[in-house]
């Protein structure tokens, strides 16, 4: 126990709805981190009825040193894929936090410095799956963020991508990453 | 060394498979089913055995039988079906027939909330079936002590010729941390140990050797009678005060007079601190967020985190008893291993911070309690 | 003594724990003496043979045998037999059961066993009745009949207990009675040398608590009852089935050939260790892949 604390705890919550892959997001995520990147890495997913069709979260917590409380306390990062993660996560967001929304399904956004992206039409566009759109979300969390590299990530999505779909995934992870330096563009030149 | 995410289910079957388990009975019950169907599909690649059973009675049956047959044995399940095996944690008491029995906790009473971590098994792990007999129960904190207990769980078991009992809540259990999975040479793994006398001259409950009597397996040529009942030496039923008292006094030695190797716990800054919090579990984690958070503020705060619950350490935390002036319990039951710190401890040193609801005890919350608000 | 009285005690763990706790006359020992028979007439090795039980009277006949003896929990003895049979496929694994503990407490375990047919050997001592606690009824307690807790007459029906085995999946069902003796040792041999789930029911009496609430008279006269009301599978063919439900049909009631759990586990042993990738954690040492 260093004294210190959580000086590079960064906390990441995912949200939409069931059958969105947003879980999967978390652990993709979370393995990029810490079998890639070699950081500590905790990730948690809330069960039960909400998992059927509800609402579906996972959170991921990275650092540099052990992590303890596993859970998200106020989050520094929210995707929010449905406007019902929207509502029920936004308000734990630190003051400086990064909000992601699919600008397609969430209408009502409470931050006026949200990224907005249409991450699902996104992801029919480079794939043709909206399953996908997990994916692309990941690109533009990384791409915004750096909080795992993209050689990791890259690498995560390949050993958890069923075979035969590996390109398709890194095709839609690749649109995330577009998406995220377009939006850093946009923020460079206001 | 290979690095990976695992979940704490997972990490309890791998611990299983690499402490030499190879006999798996189960019956499915969320938030325990990943340890099962984990196994359903190792455990044959090792060259074990699993299957389930029609209910959580019969698999701890099972694995006692297994066990009795020569196969290091484990089971998990929780709360409905930890109660249904209290049962069998006593049979396998008396018997002295060594299995590893996991429960993931839920919120109770009854079928209680599936998904909802709780850590109200506390007592119904040391109490839990009849009779007076010792236990030894551990609890991890993080998915890499999941796989390490588990382990550990099994050398007790052996070792000790015992049922051992590991808790587990649903936090760990379902939550994905980064492992670093051990080289299988790198770990301890303790057998069990059998005999070399003429059969003739073995005597399955005997003390001649000592408190632990040696476990040859059936079939092994040493035939000889297993019974829950009382029993003297020879395994066979009796009502002999002479041949009870032995035994039951027995039971108890061969654990409580090895608590040095038995109780795990992990001390942080306790030697002077003015106020010390002792937790377990995912609430050791929270805990320790807090004591970290309280320290940065110059609060003389320590942590003890157990990882053996039963017996309970309690020399050590009446060391910790004689130097601090407060000690906070913070448990998510209404009051469970507080009720042994208070007793170690005196009541009127322990503050309790309890929560039964089904979410986990916030940082902040400990902090709070910490600086007396 | 001829021979199989000779041979009969050499099975026997004469140096202590005998008289037993049974009452003189009880059925339990002829069960005991053709399960001896049967053992020594196939000349198994006692190392080879492991007798589970569960509670009640019948419960205790492990313990008075040298054999691997492990007397359980109330109706449970199928479940840890399950667990030894797998872990050491080698043993004879036979288990004792009374009618209460195995179709009461242990009806659960009992349909299951059957229906997975794991290679075990039950013998269910069928009493009519809870003999150890003095008298209560059970699940095989014929209707109208008198015990301790039904004072004004039986109402439940029995469960017929080879027709659930058979139900349920047993390879091997066969029925004699206590007075039979000699047949009870045939069947218990075919029984144990069948490779599957296999049941003997083995109808006796207890004189001292259903015979003595019904007015059945003593030991003696329950046997002669026991070959009154019995009669042979052949025979029970020539009678109309109202005439058949009051005798006790004996006979062997099934005998089918079908892979039992334990081979067919072999073959999912063979299915996993063909799809190892190399990539598994703890590939060598004590916890190694073999």
């Amino acid at each position: 126990m260093t004294g210190k604390q959580n000086s590079n705890r960064i906390e990441v919550r995912l949200a939409g709805e069931g059958g969105q892959g947003m879980i999967l997001a978390g652990v993709i995520l979370a393995e990029a981190a810490a079998i890639y990147d070699g950081k500590f890495v905790v990730q948690t997913q809330t069960y039960g009825p909400e998992a059927r069709g509800g609402s579906s979260k996972a959170e991921v917590i990275i650092s540099d040193e052990e992590i303890d409380h596993p859970e998200v306390i106020n989050a520094d990062i929210l995707v929010a894929m449905s406007q019902e993660a929207c509502d029920k996560y936004a308000s734990n967001l630190k003051k400086d936090g990064l909000l992601i929304v699919d600008s397609e399904k969430v209408r009502r956004i409470p931050l006026t410095n949200a990224v907005k992206a249409p991450i699902t039409h996104l992801a029919i566009e480079a794939t043709g799956k909206p399953i996908t759109a997990n994916v692309v979300s990941l690109g533009m969390l990384v791409g915004l963020t750096k909080l795992v590299s993209r050689d990791a990530i890259n690498k995560a999505i390949i050993a958890r991508a069923p075979r035969g779909t590996e390109e398709l995934n890194q095709k839609a992870l690749e649109r995330g990453f577009a998406e995220a330096e377009a939006n850093l563009a946009v923020n460079e030149k206001s | 060394m290979t690095v990976t995410l695992m979940q704490g289910n997972e990490a309890v079957g791998w611990g299983a498979l690499a402490a030499g388990c190879r006999f798996y009975a189960g019956y499915p019950i969320t938030p325990s089913s990943e340890v099962a169907e984990m196994l359903s599909r190792e455990l044959p690649k090792y060259g074990g055995k699993f299957i389930q059973m029609e209910d959580e009675i019969s698999s701890l049956a099972a694995c006692i039988g297994a066990s009795v047959g020569g196969l290091k044995s484990m089971t998990a399940t929780s709360g409905p079906g930890f109660s249904l095996m209290q049962e069998h944690i006593g049979y396998a008491a008396m018997t002295e027939v060594p299995c590893v029995v996991v429960s993931v906790q839920r919120l109770g009473p009854s079928t209680g909330q599936p998904t909802s971590p709780s850590q109200g098994d506390i007592m119904q792990s040391r109490w839990g079936t009849h009779g007076d007999h010792p236990i030894i129960v551990l609890y991890p904190n993080s998915v890499p002590k999941a796989f390490d207990l588990t382990v550990t769980a099994f050398n007790f078991s052996e070792k000790y010729r015992t049922p051992v009992i590991l808790l587990m809540d649903e936090v760990i259990a379902h939550m994905r941390e980064r492992f670093e999975v051990p080289a299988p040479e790198s770990l301890a793994v303790v057998d069990r140990i059998s005999t070399n006398v003429p059969p003739e001259w073995y005597k399955p409950y005997g003390d001649t050797i000592g408190d632990i009597p040696p476990m040859p397996s059936f079939g092994s040529g040493y035939r000889y009678n297993i019974t829950g009942l009382l029993h003297d030496p020879m395994g066979y039923p009796t009502q002999r005060l002479d041949e009870i008292n032995p035994l039951v006094e027995r039971l108890q030695r061969k654990i409580n007079n090895h608590l040095d190797d038995i109780l795990l716990y992990d001390e942080e800054y306790t030697e002077d601190a003015n106020t010390v919090v002792i937790s377990y579990g995912i609430t050791a984690r929270s805990a320790r967020h807090a004591v970290k958070l309280a320290r940065n503020r110059r609060h003389n705060i320590g942590l003890m985190t157990l990882f053996t619950i039963w017996p309970f350490p309690e020399e050590a935390v009446m060391r910790i008893g004689r130097t601090a002036k407060r000690v906070i319990v913070p448990e998510m039951n209404l009051g469970q291993l507080a009720l042994e710190v208070e007793r170690v401890v005196g009541r009127h040193k322990v503050v309790r911070i309890n929560r039964a609801d089904g979410e986990m005890i916030a940082p902040q919350t400990i902090l709070q309690a910490i600086e007396g608000r | 003594m001829n021979n199989i009285e000779q041979n009969a005690y050499s099975y026997l763990r004469t140096t202590k724990k005998f008289p037993n706790i049974w009452c003189s006359g009880c059925s339990i020992g002829i069960v005991m003496g053709a399960l001896i028979r049967a053992i020594d007439r196939m000349g198994l090795d006692k190392n080879e043979v492991a007798l589970v039980s569960g509670i009640g009277c019948t419960g205790r006949m492990p313990v008075y045998l040298d054999f691997n003896t492990m007397h359980t929990t109330h109706g449970r003895a199928l479940a840890f037999a399950t667990g030894l049979k797998l872990a050491k496929p080698e043993l004879k694994v036979i288990v004792i059961m009374g009618d209460g503990d195995a179709l009461a407490i242990g009806g659960n375990h009992f349909i299951h066993a059957a229906r997975r047919n794991i290679d075990l050997t039950a013998i269910v001592l069928n009493n009519e009745i809870y003999g150890m606690t003095g008298g209560q009824y059970s699940p095989t307690t014929p209707l109208e009949m008198r015990a301790t807790t039904a004072p004004y007459g039986h109402i439940e029906p029995p469960f017929p207990i080879c027709e659930l085995a058979i139900a349920a999946g047993a390879t091997y069902v066969a029925r004699s009675t206590v007075y039979h003796a000699v047949e009870l040792d045939k069947y218990i041999e075919q029984a144990i040398r069948k490779v599957g789930f296999s049941l003997v029911e083995a109808v006796g009496y207890c004189h001292t608590t259903f015979g003595r609430l019904n007015k059945m008279g003593s030991a003696v006269e329950m046997m002669r009852h026991l070959k009154n009301v019995s009669i042979s599978l052949s025979a029970a063919e020539k009678l109309t089935p109202e005439e058949r439900s009051s005798k006790i049909v004996r006979g062997v009631l099934r005998d089918i050939e079908k892979p039992d759990y334990s081979t067919l586990y072999e073959q999912v042993i063979e299915r996993a260790k063909a799809s190892v990738t190399g990539k598994e954690f703890l590939r060598a040492g004590p916890g190694g892949l073999e």
